[in-house]
């Protein structure tokens, strides 16, 4: 399909992760570049969460050793001691943060960098098929869950396990009786929460996104074909749809977000249902003699540092969640298989003759586009390919520049197998103009300088100036560095396709494809083009997808292609003489508007005309809308 | 917080919401601030007296109020959300039915994509905002304010700190927020960049591949990623030291409270618990504080949603009917431009002095180069966009001056965009009239010449086309758009451009069926081959009609039209001769 496939699937529930061992295994391995800075961080969230333990501990002997004994100096000599703490641990995080933040950002940029090293390598059938919104969404917005999670989830998640078994630990130690019950009230009340709530806040999540992505894919279609939909007077029709959806989700995220909000306040209340009975027990404890009020006061620091962890890594699974169903859906554009490419770099194209022996071709393996097609073009030749849309005429490009691979039969260019030349050779000796002539944002002099990277700037005006765009160029604003926009309006589609001409024509490739304007070009200058693309042509080998009678008449051969065969050959003349289907083309609206028109013949021939005048894209032109 | 206040009307509706999820957020804050005086109880009046009954009393006591905080914070929690969610689906709502009531002019001003977002992203934005503003806007300043309060009675002297601490946490929070600001704009800048590069090698694969330009992209790519991990890291470098300067001023104000607060224990001015208690509310107060930052920077996102979805909602409507707006006694389908001129916006005039006129059942064709005018002048005649002078008038009323939907209902429009919505081949033709049996529905197809790959499809008529129709080819979408607007049977059809990828063998198919239904057309074209049947056709030169009258009395009067035609069709014989 045509590029710009629906936007509305960047909106479908992220999907669960299908191998999580897998996935983890691959982004260990973008992390094993960072080992070094991992180790650092990992010491430095050990030091933050073993300082950050001392801090209660320190408060607890402050009040038993020094506030309540009156030691006043020793009070003095204990706060300096956790001045130098905090200290320490403030020092510590922000160090561990600042190498957290490379290892992240440094492990995304190798990310983002092999994906795109991945796209230039995949095959064209990969972004012809895939819908370009989604794969954008993969490079900008799952690279940056991985981004967050490493950031900030990775260190949470290593210091809430250390602190929390730091914190255990030092619990036991400090007061059995008392870490027994902090510890089994905070874990067994988190336990009994997340089993009774977090079933059904998935269940409710997963319905919400669900109905979102309805809604979602509702608005962006409607808004799109909002033209339409007020051309037809649909507008209440489509407020009521969106009205049901809209309530749905109401009801749907009403029904989630309630389960999800009432985990705060439920840890909250297990948060102060364990201090208040740690307060209890130490106080009675204390009573007893057993143990201090310093303790006790270090013991609600701890049950509430506990506690932190305990909410965090639930929170953090989420996070960790959607961060590997993320990395999985980059893996997968990395693991499509490359553009199949000829190891040998030997063979060159010196001569431009091109040969197909019985080939035969299918996009979907299913339904044939050519079968058994042989056709020869002499170094230097035109060659027009002529016939309805769908005939297969792109297909023959896509096949001659190998953007895709045959299905069998064999290509000869110059006599050898395009199975064994190299791509980067076969496609500078190929030179290619599409009716929508792609540009890229950037001046016009860098644009044509595309076509031939070392070209100076006179080279440059020159293969302009042959290709009819000198003059063009020379009344923009800023001549040739006028800034192209993106798409855009500052040139019009015919003078963009003469930039693609002279780009062409800076390349000076052996072989041409070229793809003529219909018709959505000014009378001037399509003249302009004709006469640039005649120049282009000298001396190459050239294939046409002709809409032009100029054009199809001084072609060397004319191939007639239906229905994925060629199934007339010969020049113009040839063709009319066998009486065949291009004679049929030519002649079948002589009829009716003959009597309109000063000559037969004229009419003949513009019916013609008119049969090639056909594009051959699937998806509607560039400039396309009511501006 | 200017345009976010605007927003406030759509949470009248749930006043009650609104008014009792903060009052119970302080329900529960308030519980919380009970806990630390309750162990101060524990710490002075049972362990320091040895009255164990007391200690497990006061423990009873905290539980008791945990429970009730708990369930203040539910009801919280329920409430807001369900002001939340609410509010984002009337304010979603009111959106969408406003771009219903829009014109054509404000949808090219506000643009689709932007329009998508702000009714997808932006609402969102909003509901979490008013989500935040009923819990943690309201619990952290009464925390703060709360813990504050209660420091005080538990240790006036102590709480002098505060005058300290929280002036210093504030500077903290403001300092680093004007240092990260421009520099998380310049990121955002060239993260557009690199994605503009990516968006950019997927639109344009064919040419990189076509000219092997493969290493020249990844370099280009690579220096702007480069960039980007450099200007992050700047970015980063300065917020992450935000928490950890946060940490160590509550942290020195917590050494600070034992060192004074020691000396007052030992002084005997407070006791041992009270010290306790102070601690923890200095916690609690600080944290409030730290809560109440990290939200008012979500706020600022909000701001700019608001001020986008605003934007929206203050959209006036470029076309207004009129409150006298009627239709004429009789509606054969008649079309007239008088002196018709028409600008967009504040531009170049796009169509200037403008006449014509199409009697019932004739057809009129329209013929020019792209950017002459021809979709202008096909757009004011539903009424998509009104003149700037002179009037268009059907069936001799003033377009003004008609009941708009019954003007569009005497009107069917194929515009050049082809747009399918997903559903049904079915459903979509349906499209232009709802309550079509399936005899008309397949009859507008046989016309549109859609019949033949439609039964070609899996499920035929009832096949499902994908989102906008992707499925198809544009010459299949094309002619579906033609069956939806020949299902319709208004007395006038308008085609915009809209054979342009259908072969031209089947164009003239569609052509001759129209000419079987006695409509009055008005066809939009670029090729000569499609206009030289039509009853009169016009050429439009930049905005202006350069040539008027049928294909003969053209080809023998007007230059323009003759170079039309020679260029299209009889250079072909010139130089191949």
């Amino acid at each position: 399909m045509g590029p710009g496939g629906p936007p509305g699937d960047r909106f479908k529930e992220a999907a669960q992760v299908k191998d999580r061992k897998g996935t983890i295994a691959r982004l260990w391995h973008y992390l094993r570049h960072e080992r070094a800075r991992l180790t650092i961080a990992l010491l430095l969230i050990a030091g933050t969460s073993g300082l950050g333990l001392l801090g209660p501990l320190l408060m607890g002997r402050a009040i038993d050793n020094y506030i309540s004994t009156g030691d006043m100096a020793g009070l003095g000599r204990l706060m300096l001691l956790m001045l130098a703490v905090y200290i320490g641990v403030s020092i510590l995080t922000w160090l561990q943060a600042r190498v957290m933040s490379q290892v992240a950002l440094r492990t995304v940029h190798l990310l983002r960098k092999d994906i795109f090293a991945k796209l230039q390598r995949l095959p064209l059938k990969f972004f012809d098929t895939r819908p370009h919104g989604d794969t954008m969404s993969r490079i900008t917005n799952d690279v940056e869950t991985i981004n967050q999670i490493l950031t900030e989830g990775a260190a949470q998640i290593v210091s809430s396990v250390l602190t929390g078994i730091g914190v255990i630990v030092l619990m036991l130690w400090l007061q059995p009786v008392l870490a027994v019950v902090s510890i089994v009230s905070l874990v067994s009340w988190s336990l009994v929460v997340n089993r009774i709530i977090g079933p059904r806040t998935r269940v409710g999540f997963r319905a919400q996104q669900r109905q979102l992505g309805v809604l979602n894919g509702l608005i962006e279609e409607t808004i799109s074909g909002e033209r339409t939909v007020m051309a037809y007077n649909q507008e209440q029709v489509r407020i009521g749809e969106f009205e049901a959806a809209n309530e749905e989700l109401r009801v749907h995220s009403v029904k989630a977000q309630t389960f999800a909000g009432v985990v705060g306040p439920v840890m909250n209340f297990v948060n102060n249902f364990s201090i208040a009975l740690v307060a209890a027990a130490g106080g009675w404890l204390a009573v007893d003699g057993r143990t201090t009020v310093g303790v006790v006061a270090s013991f609600l620091s701890y049950t509430r540092q506990l506690s932190q962890p305990i909410n965090q890594i639930s929170q953090m699974y989420n996070q960790l969640q959607s961060a590997l169903a993320g990395a999985e859906r980059i893996f997968e554009i990395l693991d499509e298989p490359d553009e199949i490419n000829a190891a040998s770099t030997r063979n060159v194209i010196t001569r431009g003759e091109v040969q197909f022996r019985d080939v035969s071709f299918s996009y979907d393996g299913v339904a044939p586009i050519l079968k058994h097609v042989y056709l020869d073009a002499k170094p230097g030749s035109v060659t027009a390919l002529v016939g309805p849309t769908g005939a297969g005429k792109t297909t023959i490009i896509n096949l001659l520049t190998r953007f895709y691979e045959i299905d069998s039969g064999e290509i000869l260019i110059d006599g050898v197998n395009l199975r064994d030349i190299n791509k980067e050779e076969l496609r500078r000796q190929l030179g290619i103009v599409l009716q929508d002539g792609f540009l890229f944002a950037g001046t016009v002099m860098e644009n044509i300088r595309y076509g031939r990277l070392d070209a100076t700037d006179e080279e440059v005006m020159a293969a302009a100036a042959t290709a009819q765009a000198d003059e063009f160029i020379r009344h923009l604003p800023e001549g040739y560095f006028t800034e192209l926009t993106e798409r855009g309006g500052n040139v019009s589609q015919g003078q963009r396709q003469l930039i693609t001409i002279a780009r062409a024509l800076l390349a000076n490739p052996r072989i041409l494809i070229l793809d003529e304007a219909t018709s959505n070009v000014d009378t001037r200058t399509e003249r302009y083009i004709q006469e640039g693309m005649t120049r282009l042509m000298e001396g190459r080998t050239s294939f046409v997808i002709a809409h032009r009678l100029s054009t199809i008449r001084g072609a060397d051969q004319i191939l007639v292609i239906n229905q994925g065969e060629i199934i007339e050959r010969g020049t113009h003349a040839e063709l009319l003489d066998q009486g065949g289907f291009y004679a049929r083309l030519s002649g079948s609206q002589a009829g009716g508007d003959a009597e309109l028109l000063a000559a037969e013949e004229a009419e003949e021939l513009r019916a013609m005309a008119r049969a090639q005048a056909q594009q051959v894209h699937a998806g509607p032109p560039a400039g396309f809308g009511p501006r | 917080m200017h345009e976010t206040r605007k927003l406030t009307r759509f949470l009248a509706k749930y006043r009650l919401f609104v008014i009792l999820a903060p009052l119970m957020m302080i329900g529960e804050v308030a519980m919380d601030l009970m806990q630390p005086r309750l162990t101060q109880t524990i710490i002075d009046d049972g362990v320091a007296a040895g009255d164990l009954s007391k200690v497990l009393q006061t423990g009873a006591i905290m539980i008791g109020l945990a429970v009730i905080g708990c369930i203040f914070g539910v009801l919280c929690g329920v409430f807001a959300v369900r002001a939340g969610l609410g509010f984002a689906a009337d304010l979603r709502s009111a959106l969408f039915s406003k771009i219903q009531k829009l014109s054509f002019a404000n949808l090219d001003k506000l643009e689709t994509g932007s329009l998508i977002t702000r009714l997808t992203n932006d609402v969102t934005q909003l509901s979490d905002a008013v989500q935040s503003l009923l819990r943690i806007m309201v619990r952290a300043p009464f925390m703060l304010v709360g813990a504050i309060f209660m420091a005080t009675l538990t240790a006036p002297r102590l709480s002098l700190l505060f005058i300290v601490l929280i002036p210093f946490l504030i500077l903290v929070v403001a300092m680093t927020m004007v240092r990260a600001f421009p520099r998380f704009m310049k990121v955002q800048a060239k993260l557009d960049h690199l994605n503009n590069v990516m968006q950019e090698n997927l639109q344009g694969v064919r040419v990189v591949k076509a000219f092997a330009r493969h290493q020249y992209e990844v370099d280009r790519f690579g220096k702007g990623n480069d960039d980007l991990r450099d200007t992050t890291l700047s970015a980063v470098y300065v917020i992450v030291m935000v928490a950890p300067l946060m940490m160590l001023t509550v942290n020195l104000g917590l050494v600070a409270t034992l060192w004074f607060g020691g000396h007052q224990v030992n002084d005997g001015d407070i006791e041992v618990g009270a010290l306790v208690a102070f601690i923890n509310y200095l916690m609690q107060a600080l944290f409030g504080l730290l809560m109440f930052s990290m939200t008012l920077m979500r706020f600022t996102r909000a701001e700019a949603s608001a001020e986008r979805v605003n934007e929206v909602l203050a959209s006036e409507p470029a076309v207004v009917q009129s409150p006298a707006a009627s239709v004429p006694a009789t509606m054969p389908g008649k079309v007239e431009f008088q002196a018709v001129s028409f600008t967009y916006g504040d531009g170049e005039p796009v169509l200037q002095d403008v006449s014509f006129t199409v009697e019932p059942g004739t057809s009129l064709a329209i013929l020019g180069p792209t950017g002459s005018g021809k979709s202008s002048i096909v757009s004011l005649i539903p009424r998509f966009y009104d003149v700037t002078s002179g009037r268009v008038l059907v069936d001799d009323m003033d377009v003004r001056e008609w009941d708009e939907h019954r003007l569009r209902d005497h009107i069917s429009i194929a515009l050049q965009e082809s747009v399918l919505f997903s559903g049904t081949v079915r459903e979509n033709i349906r499209f232009g009239k709802p309550d079509a049996t399936d005899a008309e529905v397949e009859r507008a197809a046989q016309m549109a010449q859609a019949e033949e790959f439609i039964n070609h499809l899996d499920d035929g008529y009832d096949s499902v086309i994908g989102q906008r129709g992707v499925n198809l080819s544009g010459g299949q979408r094309q002619r579906l758009a033609i069956a939806r607007a020949i299902v319709r049977g208004a007395p006038i059809l308008i085609l915009d451009d809209s054979t342009s990828a259908v072969d031209v063998a089947t164009e003239r198919r569609i052509q001759e069926a129209l000419a079987s239904l006695h409509m009055t057309v008005i066809l939009v074209a670029q090729r000569i081959s499609a206009v030289v049947n039509a009853t009169n056709i016009i050429v439009l030169e930049n905005g202006r009609i350069v040539a008027q009258g049928n294909h003969e009395e053209l080809i023998a009067t007007s230059d323009v039209y003759q170079e039309i035609y020679r260029s299209q069709v009889e250079s072909g014989v010139a130089n191949g001769q």
